[in-house]
């Protein structure tokens, strides 16, 4: 009697921890700076921890645990995880495993999903413990080692299905990469097996694109940002528009206009979707899908783009979005229900202009499609007015994630710092 | 005539002295700097700082103010996969430049050798021949 008394207790207060951990906002005391954010009025944010290593992609666990994956091993481990044990939001637990850097994180059906530049793994979350107490099971296996666009990203939708971004190692399919002058092959042999999305099964050991992916959208050129928008059961993406038209094609281009072409695209995709890479580009002064230059373009012909998949929103060239995520958390005001946030790294390719992006933004949305013009959401990342050199920005925004009480967690690629951003 | 002849060399004397205190020269009066300006600033950038995890800084570091041939060859032939330089780790692919003349990779190497803080000495266009003549026709 006395013992099923206790376990009564012992659990009630394992539940009550683990509702502290994660629904407490109001107690949470941000950062005197904000972290160094700039944020709409009634936000609020802590750093949560810093000096990770090169930080990617970002998920937190039901109880509040925050995991991210890392670009490059810290002492032979790619992921680190973190655990904050008195509620004040800070991790006071860091803890390092895995054996392979990558970018795709998230947490799906109790694992922790993770894409290395060649495979997708996962771990199965431990009961209590930070770290995976059992060896990871490999989803997808086999992609094909490149050094251009690499990272693999994922998302999930309801129906036991993983898709993954598989980026293209060229910048836009010339016969010579990135050389001046030189045309694009046609068709471009690059999207047999790069420059889309794959749909795989989430929960199958040792998939293969060849044998079991399915190319769900081709013609996208990189899209880092990937989510599943739960609201509506669409997968959405962002994607990394083509670089250097200036300098490839001077004659058509100047600098000026390659600081402002092509346009970041944001799209809802659906199945057999072409976007249009590398043959189009979106410019967004004329809202039109153009033919690249490498293709015969010339700035303003359309020709085979007129086919091509639009754009459901249209973002300054180059900054890069790196992460999405729809808000489906009920701490936010009513204007980010369902809305979504885009992580931007910020430019490198408007030189000799100065930088753009280094900020998260945020489109709302009402139904399937935004709702009104979009919005920088938290800036002040780079710690600088103006960005010249993209090595000068001392965070570059990369991952996105919500905890289970709404709040907002940032990642930054440059040191691994995690912001968490709350309302009160 | 002669006046046409002075001033820009007397130009690129004062100018060629400001390099030496790493000051970028004027890609006006600088070649090195114009092929430079048109191929190389995009990932490499104004400051020489490249592109953090991409492309790799140019300055201050043995790649650039080391071995002259190594440093050709990957201006030529270009360069994929992991370069590591001042001990961080760069990914992004170095095109191939083997379409610039002789003339031009010595004038844009001995310009990244002698600004963005590096002192290193010249390039000539025959060790680029060299080099070019070695990778066409490997042993």
């Amino acid at each position: 009697m006395m013992k099923s008394y206790n376990l009564i207790l012992v659990i009630s207060l394992m539940i009550l921890t683990s509702c502290n951990r994660a629904l407490k906002t109001t107690n949470l005391i941000p950062d005197p700076d904000n972290g160094g954010l700039t944020l709409p009025k009634g936000f609020k944010a802590l750093v949560v921890a810093e000096n990770l290593g090169r930080g990617r992609h970002i998920a937190v666990s039901e109880n509040g645990d925050v995991y991210l994956a890392l670009e490059e091993l810290h002492n032979n481990h790619g992921i680190a995880a973190l655990r904050d044990t008195n509620q004040d939001g800070r991790a006071d637990i860091r803890a390092y495993f895995g054996n392979l850097p990558g970018t795709g994180l998230q947490i799906h059906k109790g694992y922790l999903y993770f894409a290395h530049d060649t495979c997708v793994i996962r771990y199965k979350l431990a009961t209590s413990a930070l770290l995976p107490d059992t060896a990871p099971e490999t989803i997808v296996f086999g992609f094909t080692r490149q050094y251009q666009h690499s990272s693999k990203t994922i998302a999930f939708d309801n129906a036991g299905n993983l898709y993954v971004n598989v980026g293209a190692p060229s910048n836009s399919c010339q016969q010579n990469d990135r050389t001046p002058a030189s045309r694009g092959i046609d068709p471009c042999p690059i999207l047999e097996e790069y420059g889309g999305i794959w749909r795989f099964r989430d929960d199958v050991l040792n998939q293969t694109q060849k044998k079991d992916g399915h190319r769900f959208a081709t013609g996208l050129r990189n899209c880092v940002a990937i989510d599943w928008n739960t609201t509506v059961n669409n997968l959405y993406v962002v994607q990394h528009g083509r670089d250097q038209l200036n300098q490839l094609f001077p004659e058509y281009y100047t600098d000026s206009d390659n600081a402002g072409l092509p346009a970041e695209e944001f799209f809802m995709l659906q199945d057999g979707d072409d976007c249009g890479w590398p043959y189009c580009y979106y410019d967004d002064q004329m809202n039109l899908k153009v033919l690249a230059p490498e293709y015969g373009g010339n700035g303003e012909m359309t020709e085979r783009c007129a086919e091509k998949k639009d754009p459901i929103m249209a973002f300054p060239a180059h900054i890069a979005p790196n992460d999405l995520l729809f808000y489906t958390g009920s701490q936010f005001p009513k204007h980010y229900s369902n809305g979504s946030f885009i992580a931007f790294h910020g430019s490198w390719n408007r030189t000799p202009m100065n930088q753009e992006g280094f900020y998260v933004a945020f489109v709302p949305f009402n139904n399937t499609l935004p709702s009104g013009k979009w919005e920088i959401f938290a800036n002040g990342f780079a710690g600088m007015e103006t960005v010249n050199n993209p090595g000068d920005a001392i965070h570059r925004p990369t991952g996105l994630a919500f905890g289970t009480d709404g709040s907002l967690y940032i990642s930054d690629s440059v040191i691994g710092t995690i912001w968490r951003i709350f309302y009160q | 005539m002669i006046k046409r002849i002075i001033l820009p060399v007397l130009l690129s004397l004062i100018l060629h002295s400001c390099a030496e205190k790493n000051k970028p020269a004027d890609a006006a009066t600088d070649p090195g700097k114009e092929v430079y300006m048109k191929y190389c600033l995009a990932c490499h950038q104004m400051d020489g700082s490249g592109v953090p995890g991409l492309y790799p800084p140019i300055r201050k570091t043995d790649w650039v103010e080391g071995d002259k041939t190594r440093l050709i060859g990957l201006l030529i032939n270009g360069q994929q996969g992991v370069i590591i330089v001042n001990g961080k780790k760069y990914q992004g692919d170095m095109p191939s430049h083997q379409y610039l003349t002789d003339e031009q990779v010595a004038q844009v190497l001995t310009y990244i050798r002698s600004n963005y803080g590096n002192l290193a000495d010249p390039v000539k266009p025959d060790e680029v021949a060299a080099v070019r003549n070695q990778s066409a026709n490997p042993r």
